[in-house]
């Protein structure tokens, strides 16, 4: 690949990321908007949102003042590309810090120092999937609140009365949209995993954030599951900010996996209505062939 | 409903008088603060500025310096919870009259804003843009040692428009959602 072309690339991907609402959510936040009655708390939060979105987009600020923590995962055939793109990831998120695109938002734990620049030990975070074809990049900027109210659960789960059947699981799920409250930016969006170990489960959950929202899962049974945890999310009455209104999840996205014989978890990742997240295919030299 | 309009330094009489459900616009001089000036500012560190009436923003800005000044370029709130372990010692020992954040905060705090006269003020999450366009000016910048987003920001803000949510007579609207949510998430549950 062209080293200019790549960092070209992951530049504008990651700026596009921070500054661009993706259309679907913007979409949803209108509907939720238009689904409000005028002139309630509900309304006003969600037109104060889309109005932000718009300047945002307008003037290529960052959409959020927490530009979130960089997860990018990388589909390319070899190890080569990936650690091309890796470089170049790194690269654009120290310039984009430079120029106020992304905010300082890695502390070194050990001296709680901020390291300036976005990077760090393992930040950031960049998972590479050996696969054949084009190369694919999903990036996303993940905020620390909504990090902060994502949760796992292992079933069975006394108080919560879940046992370890799809029951348990919709306990679980409403229980995690429950506690979050407003405290992860509601209307947020949930990746959801059933099944996994405590590490694996994490991972796939927030990996369904990747999802548009229309997105229907190719397995039909889930795909009921995630229609009507957010029908059941929505009746929570807990809305925009938690403030009240009729749209407290804007979608609930679930995938699965197999599990050790005596565990079974149940993970949450929960998203802010600002969840910002693209993903785009290079060509050979680097440049981005599409936006997927 | 009439929004209300109030400047810092808030006195008591104007933060008495401010009740959970009143739309404000607010200008003057208000100050960021997020986990580390709050650890700072509750373990015994004194305050470089004069919180007395003012407001307490939980907000880590994005800020670029150009030149000699700085330039705010996103500045939504952040979850006020967290501060939740500090907020009462602050308000008991430096009497800002408003904090201003997302997500309300807890009883330590409320009983906090109660005894001392002071109201939480909730801003939009996320809103970055909307709400840097109310700050007409960076004053100062303090503890900077702290990181950006972590130091302490004297930012001057004109009409920038919040909801209280937690009045100094008691009330939340965070725990009457909170209540009406588990009552129907006990409903969903039990159905």
């Amino acid at each position: 690949m062209d080293k200019s072309l790549l960092c070209n690339s992951m530049y504008e991907l990651i700026k596009k990321t921070s500054t661009e609402l993706p259309d679907d959510i913007l979409g949803a936040l209108i509907q939720a908007g238009l689904a409000e009655k005028k002139s309630s708390t509900a309304h006003d939060i969600l037109t104060t949102i889309c109005e932000s979105v718009a300047l945002s987009k307008n003037r290529a600020l960052p959409v959020c003042q927490d530009s979130g923590s960089v997860f990018a995962v990388i589909r390319a055939r070899s190890t080569e590309i990936f650690l091309e793109v890796e470089e170049a990831i790194k690269r654009a998120i120290v310039d984009l810090t430079e120029q106020g695109i992304l905010r300082q938002n890695c502390v070194d734990t050990l001296t709680e120092t901020n390291t300036g620049n976005n990077i760090g030990r393992h930040v950031p975070q960049i998972h590479f999937h050996p696969a054949e074809g084009p190369t694919h990049i999903s990036l996303m900027l993940k905020g620390g609140g909504s990090e902060n109210v994502s949760t796992q659960y292992s079933l069975p789960h006394e108080g919560l009365k879940a046992g370890r059947d799809f029951d348990g699981v919709q306990r679980c799920i409403l229980d995690a949209v429950f506690k979050a409250q407003g405290k992860g930016c509601a209307p947020g969006i949930l990746g959801v995993c059933i099944g996994g170990d405590r590490g694996s489960g994490y991972m796939i959950a927030k990996e369904q954030l990747f999802r548009k929202l229309h997105d229907r899962n190719d397995d039909e049974v889930i795909a009921q599951l995630e229609d009507r945890m957010l029908e059941m999310a929505n009746e929570l009455d807990i809305g925009p900010m938690g403030l009240g209104g009729r749209t407290t999840a804007l979608g609930i996205k679930i995938g699965t996996a197999g599990r050790h014989p005596a565990c079974y978890f149940v993970t949450v990742s929960y998203s802010c209505w600002a969840t910002r997240r693209y993903c785009i295919e290079l060509d050979d030299s680097g440049a981005i062939c599409t936006w997927l | 409903m009439a929004v209300k309009r109030i400047t810092t330094p808030l006195t008591s009489d104007i933060i008495r008088s401010l009740m959970a459900g009143d739309q404000v616009s607010i200008s003057g001089r208000i100050v960021t603060a997020r986990d580390q000036v709050h650890k700072h500012l509750a373990s015994g560190g004194g305050s470089p500025v004069d919180l007395t009436g003012l407001v307490i923003y939980h907000c880590g800005p994005v800020v670029k310096r150009q030149d000699d000044t700085w330039q705010v370029t996103a500045a939504g709130p952040t979850t006020s919870m967290r501060e939740e372990p500090y907020q009462a010692d602050i308000i008991r020992n430096f009497h800002p009259g408003a904090i201003m954040g997302k997500g309300g905060m807890g009883e330590k705090t409320q009983e906090a804003m109660r005894s001392q006269g002071c109201v939480y003020l909730h801003l939009v999450g996320g809103a970055a843009q909307f709400y840097a366009q109310r700050i007409v000016k960076v004053e100062a910048v303090h503890m900077l040692e702290f990181g950006q987003p972590e130091a302490m920001w004297v930012i001057k803000v004109e009409d920038l428009p919040a909801l209280v949510t937690m009045d100094c007579h008691g009330r939340s609207l965070h725990r009457q959602i909170e209540d009406n949510s588990f009552a129907r998430l006990q409903r969903l549950l039990n159905e």
